[in-house]
């Protein structure tokens, strides 16, 4: 019973490392940029939800629904003003310059908000739990996993029934042809990078809730971002969802095993996926 | 409508076209004919936008769009069937004609429908990937997809190239009712004699220059001979 008791944790845990890969699968699949700086941002958006609800005392989802917007702005300026000046053939300068920004995040969170790890308070919430038959599951997790569940849904509607999903999948397929129908790519690319900020800004709110967060622990987060989408496939968001829950039960296995283990055994799944499915469990056709 | 003025264009270090004067007036169909690279396909990606030029290297009802990006050119009015279809993969059939009206000029006479009235094998297979279908079929849809932007100038590269003759035939035949819309196109091609039969004037090129411009009808097959080789037949 302990064993099933793991792996939905696991599963649950899943949900949170989805959340932090979402935003990225969606703009690796439509421009193929690596967003180095992705964690980073995750962290920005936590502390931005923070800072929101220190102020004005509101609920943090409320602030996280305040936050959004900001988010995609950033994003989409990001992307309009930095990002699409260096995305090319050569996929050395946007990595660079997204590494720069990484940097620079880490820096300037140091600067304003010190290495004092933090929270994000959520009162009851944070210790509530519901009991399903034999397992007991907290009910920040479960939210946790529902949300991420909602994000790729809402962002799969997004991609394939709606005209602007269209227009992303054909600047995906042949930036040349889509600019020919009249689509502009970069003002394509630089949505996508609004939207992912969104899907940012719902991972560090779960993130901030669950655990304490300080302006280092960003890469980190997107190790497990970038673990998530090449398990479930490039371009695959449903596929995220599945890496997501690999890498978590994974984790809480390793570490019914040997606490050391959690994260030694998230890796070691990853590897163990890459070898023998090295373009993800399920890659798009096109790719 | 449509007019280049000493339009050149390159590649890095490579010059493709020296000097262009080519005019295309509203509602007629100019074939542009030569052999590889004449310099063909890049005139059209000239005057497309993906290969910019100078602002007034190109002129569209008199205004200079040389410089525009592709994007903007379309909205113009100006939309491509280009060299080998480029459908995308991850769009069926029908997305991929959708996404060819997602920038449409005015209540224009093409819609799905009017698409699959002039091509009735896409209604059938318009949930299938673009890419599973035949080349001929996957020709279809990509004029299908330049004409959902109701173009006032139509530019086919190549339409003919890979077909097998009985399906060329059937998409030359459309080209009769495009032009019933009012909209000029402009064929590229290699088949001269299927470019001529269909075209009020022709231009052809060789080696980035223009080496004949005359009327379609009544070319002599020498007139043809000396431009498209350079020497006397």
């Amino acid at each position: 019973m302990i064993w099933l008791d793991t792996i939905v944790q696991g599963l649950l845990l899943g949900g949170l490392y989805a959340l932090f890969a979402a935003g990225l699968s969606l703009v690796f699949g439509i421009m193929r940029l690596v967003n180095l700086a992705h964690g980073d941002l995750i962290i920005v958006a936590a502390f931005t939800i923070l800072t929101i609800t220190e102020m004005s005392g509101l609920n943090p989802f409320l602030a996280a629904l305040i936050a959004a917007p900001f988010m995609f702005a950033a994003g989409w300026a990001l992307q309009r003003f930095v990002l699409n000046r260096v995305l090319g053939t050569d996929i050395l300068p946007p990595l660079l310059v997204t590494f720069g920004l990484s940097v620079a995040l880490q820096n300037g969170m140091l600067e304003v908000f010190s290495a004092d790890s933090q929270r994000i308070r959520i009162g009851a919430l944070e210790s509530a739990s519901i009991s399903l038959g034999s397992v007991t599951v907290g009910t920040l997790p479960l939210l946790t996993f529902g949300s991420a569940v909602l994000v790729i849904f809402g962002l799969n509607q997004i991609f394939y029934k709606t005209a602007l999903g269209r227009a992303f999948r054909a600047t995906s397929d042949d930036v040349v042809m889509a600019s020919l129908v009249g689509i502009n790519p970069k003002s394509m690319f630089a949505i996508a990078s609004g939207i992912a900020m969104v899907t940012v800004t719902i991972a560090a709110l779960y993130l901030g809730m669950r655990s304490n967060f300080d302006p280092s622990i960003g890469p980190a987060r997107l190790i497990y971002a970038f673990e998530a989408v090449i398990i479930g496939g490039v371009g695959s968001l449903w596929g995220t969802l599945v890496g997501g829950a690999i890498i978590g039960v994974a984790q809480t296995m390793g570490a019914q095993i040997n606490p050391e283990w959690q994260i030694l055994a998230g890796h070691l799944a990853f590897l163990a996926v890459l070898i023998v499915r090295p373009r993800g469990l399920f890659p798009r056709a096109v790719d | 409508m449509l007019e280049t003025k000493g339009l050149t264009a390159s590649y890095g270090q490579f010059k493709a076209l020296f000097g262009i004067d080519i005019a295309v007036a509203a509602g007629e169909c100019v074939a542009i004919i030569g052999a590889n690279g004449a310099g063909k396909t890049t005139l059209l990606r000239a005057i497309t936008g993906v290969l910019r030029s100078e602002p007034g290297m190109i002129l569209h009802r008199g205004e200079p769009i040389g410089a525009l990006p592709a994007d903007t050119i379309l909205k113009r009015g100006i939309a491509m069937v280009p060299e080998g279809r480029r459908l995308f993969p991850s769009l069926s059939v029908e997305e991929n004609l959708l996404i060819g009206g997602q920038v449409r000029r005015g209540d224009g006479r093409w819609t799905l429908d009017s698409i699959y009235t002039l091509f009735p094998i896409l209604r059938e297979r318009r949930l299938s990937p673009g890419t599973a279908l035949s080349g001929g079929q996957q020709q279809m849809v990509a004029i299908g997809r330049a004409l959902m932007s109701n173009p006032e100038l139509l530019l086919c590269d190549e339409i003919s190239l890979g077909l097998a003759p009985v399906v060329i035939r059937d998409i030359y035949a459309a080209l009769p009712r495009i032009r019933e819309t009012g909209a000029a196109v402009v064929i590229v091609e290699q088949d001269i004699a299927r470019a001529l039969s269909v075209a009020d004037r022709v231009y052809c090129l060789m080696e980035g220059r223009v080496t004949l411009h005359a009327a379609a009808k009544g070319l002599s097959r020498d007139a043809i001979h000396a431009a498209y080789f350079g020497v006397a037949a």
